[in-house]
């Protein structure tokens, strides 16, 4: 299946849902005051955040107000406007020569185990020599967890001692990774919510060691946020960002019936790179991210 | 990022003190407000129009009561509305039935199925003295019966053994032979995670429902979810007979809409709410709580008993008595500076307060440290001096700053905030329970 047939079959629902709406709303109408509100909610029920939808809504009345507009129109123009948003933040994670670690961050059951799991194949299947660190040393079964996708992906697994201090798991896998001339070390962290700060600050420390051994540049921090999350996706982007020195986006369970709309949000806000989406519980089910499949999709506007 | 809704209506409402009744338009700009503070706390949308017109139908016309602001009076209409929609008595976990009881737990993938399955197992066990089994009939994502099988050594609940390859309706019946065999009173079924539309998987949870009979059957949801939360439980709704909700996460910072949305479409109870991650973080659902959550108003109630859980008694007291007084000196500050670590850190704290939620915004990102150097500073000080701030000249000041490993500037950064802190609390031992009650911390920290 090709990433589109995936990514529709899983957006299908929401697309399809702004696009009744878009068609219901707009066939042989003016753009009164009444339409911009409907518009307005319409987004919102699409997950785009409160602010990015009345921001959008504005720059429509600002060009279409009082005008008779067809319901194509106006996908055109929401696609326009998500496709030129979501552009500059496409960008798959970063690889360069020697080691490069990908630290995973994110709130518990977001799915970073899981994208791990995926990344590592993809990068794998790439001909990369991928590893896998085992530094959630707080779930029950996490580790073991963890071992299956290593196997599955036929990545170099490294479970730490039992210990239950990730930043010396980190420490130590980084390490032996760079002795076993791995390219791409991925390490997997414990959940946390951004509003505990002892724990936020934790991801810090574990960077902190992580630095001792390895450059700033090689070192990436990828926050995994599950598309079904409301507005508080902010503010975990908000916490995170600065607290781990997030470098990119993972937005994972785009085949349930939400999303879109937050990530558009999040570029709006942030302009963080979206690396990735996962679309599946499979290990194949992660995707890059593409701006104008993206935005089209989401407003059902099909180019095929 | 939020502001409190209670101060935008009163924004709103502060040309209208002395007309009689609310008028259409008063209660229409009011509902505007509620409209998006409802949509910042994540409620959807369908479920967010039928409660403003519940709203609007109540508000329009009510008499405005002399000693109210229109205001405080339209918000106190919306969160009775808001109380009674999300249930206005507590619905008790229902086990009324042949044993094994059988709970099943339903929901999301990563929605915190298999953390609550323990947390309730702990419950009912120590709480009810229910001898409670578990079993796990994930058997899709990796390690998932593992991860059931450890929680419950964790809490020294009994879990089925793991049988390698077993399918989800044979593991379900295994789990009531063994729980009737072995007389358990509860039996709790923990189920893999699926997509409302994964049809496959939805059949399989109802087979499952159909071979166990459960009494309760709880719709596991995190209240982080968005507005798919009505597309998840119309689905979970229709293939299940949903008896209650679980609402996981409320240990975040999420307004918790999403609480609103479930309730209203499953119509069903919210039964317990999570709140941490440890196997005793589960709460009984107070709905008042979570309404003045919802609608950004701090949680006094909660502020109060976390407080309590963790305010060393004896000293709270010593406290109120020098507050009463009027006297408050560096010592206190520095225990009062203790006591808000322990209950979570500042922003922690500053969430349960009405009017407090913007000023959250503002406490920087390293509040932790900073209370370690105030701490550092502190403690540099001659017990004289932390009695009497006064003797602190630039000649101590330097030597405290030194103590410290601090400069000058932020010893009188202190001192500053000792003296606004002093100052609030001649203020607080002047006000009367009822008064805090009514004005809430606002008026402490510089409102009106
Ligand atoms: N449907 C779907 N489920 C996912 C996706 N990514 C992860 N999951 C599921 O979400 C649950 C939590 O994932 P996990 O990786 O353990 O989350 P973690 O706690 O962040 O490590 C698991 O049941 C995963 O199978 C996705 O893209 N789509
Ligand atoms: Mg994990």
């Amino acid at each position: 299946m090709s990433f589109w047939t995936r990514l529709k079959d899983g957006l299908g629902k929401s697309a399809a849902k702004l696009s009744t709406g878009i068609t219901d709303l707009f066939t042989k109408r003016k753009l009164d005051a009444a339409a911009l509100e409907e518009f307005e909610e319409l987004l919102i029920t699409a997950d785009l955040s409160p602010r990015l939808a009345a921001k959008l809504t504005e720059k429509l009345r600002k060009t279409r107000f009082d005008t008779e507009v067809s319901d194509e129109e106006i996908k055109q123009f929401l696609a326009g406007e998500l496709t030129t948003l979501l552009t500059p933040v496409a960008t798959p994670l970063r690889l360069e020569a020697g080691l490069q670690i990908v630290l995973v961050v994110g709130v518990n059951g977001n799915g970073k185990t899981t994208s791990i799991g995926k990344l590592a194949h993809y990068y794998a299947g790439l001909g990369r020599s991928v590893g896998i660190a085992a530094g959630d040393t707080f779930r029950a079964a996490a580790v073991e967890q963890l071992a299956v996708w290593a196997t599955r992906a036929k990545a170099r697994f490294y479970p730490g001692d039992g210990t239950k201090d990730a930043a010396s798991v980190a420490f130590q896998s980084a390490e032996s990774a760079a002795r076993d001339g791995v390219d791409l070390l991925f390490i997997d962290t414990a959940g946390r919510l951004h509003n505990k700060e002892h724990l936020v600050a934790e991801l810090a420390k574990i960077r902190r060691v992580l630095l001792k051994s390895i450059p700033e540049a090689a070192i990436q921090t990828v926050l995994v946020l599950d598309a079904t999350t409301g507005l508080t996706a902010l503010s975990q982007v908000e916490v995170f960002k600065d607290a781990a020195q997030l470098t990119g986006l993972i937005v994972t369970k785009l085949d349930g019936t939400a999303k879109g709309g937050m990530v558009a949000a999040l570029a709006d806000a942030y302009g963080l790179p979206v690396h990735a989406v996962g679309v599946g519980e499979g290990i194949e089910d992660l995707q890059p991210f593409v701006a104008k499949d993206f935005a089209e999709r989401l407003c059902s506007i099909d180019a095929e | 990022m939020f502001t409190s809704l209670s101060q935008k209506l009163t924004g709103v409402f502060d040309g209208l003190r002395r007309r009689g009744t609310l008028s259409d338009a008063d209660v229409d700009t009011a509902l505007r407000e509620i409209r998006i503070a409802l949509l910042e706390a994540d409620v959807a949308l369908p479920v967010l129009k039928e409660f403003i017109a519940k709203v609007r139908e109540k508000a329009s016309g009510a008499a405005i009561v002399k000693s109210i602001q229109p205001g405080q009076m339209v918000v106190k209409i919306v969160s009775d509305a808001l109380v009674e929609l999300l249930g206005a008595e507590a619905v008790p976990l229902n086990l009324a039935a042949q044993p094994p009881a059988v709970i099943l737990m339903a929901g999301l993938q990563g929605s915190g199925k298999t953390t609550t399955s323990g947390k309730l197992a702990k419950y009912l066990t120590e709480r009810q003295r229910k001898k409670v089994l578990l079993a796990s009939l994930d058997i899709y994502r990796p390690a998932a019966q593992e991860q059931l099988r450890q929680v419950a050594a964790q809490i020294k609940v009994e879990c089925l053994p793991i049988i390698a390859g077993e399918k989800p309706e044979a593991i379900t019946r295994r789990a009531l032979d063994t729980a009737r065999l072995q007389a358990f009173d509860v039996l709790i079924l923990d189920t893999a995670g699926r997509l409302h539309i994964d049809e496959s998987l939805m059949a399989e949870i109802k087979a499952v429902h159909a071979l166990s009979n459960p009494v309760e059957t709880l719709l596991v949801a995190d209240a982080m979810t968005g507005q798919d939360a009505v597309n998840v439980a119309k689905a979970f709704r229709d293939a299940l007979p949903i008896t209650g909700i679980v609402l996981t996460r409320m240990d975040s910072d999420a307004r918790g809409g999403a609480a609103l949305s479930m309730r209203q479409v499953t119509g069903a109870p919210i039964k317990f709410l999570g709140v941490s991650e440890r196997p005793d973080g589960l709460e009984e659902f107070h709905p008042q709580r979570v309404a003045d959550r919802i609608l950004g108003m701090g949680d006094i109630v909660s502020l109060v008993e976390k407080a309590a859980a963790n305010i060393d008694q004896a000293e709270a007291e010593k406290m109120a008595a020098k507050m009463q007084k009027g006297q408050f000196d560096l010592d206190d500050l520095l225990s009062q500076l203790r006591q808000m670590k322990k209950m979570g850190g500042i922003s922690s704290m500053l969430s349960f307060l009405p009017g407090m939620s913007a000023m959250k915004d503002k406490i920087p990102g390293d509040a932790e440290l900073q209370f370690k150097r105030q701490e550092a500073i502190i403690l540099s000080m001659t017990p004289g001096e932390r009695r009497n701030p006064k003797l602190l000249q630039a000649s101590r000041k330097r030597r405290v700053a030194a103590g410290a490993g601090v400069d000058v500037p932020a010893v009188n950064r202190l001192l500053k905030q000792y003296e606004q802190m002093a100052d609030m609390m001649k203020k607080f031992g002047k006000m009367s329970k009822k008064d805090l009650m009514r004005g809430g911390m606002k008026g402490l920290f510089g409102g009106q």
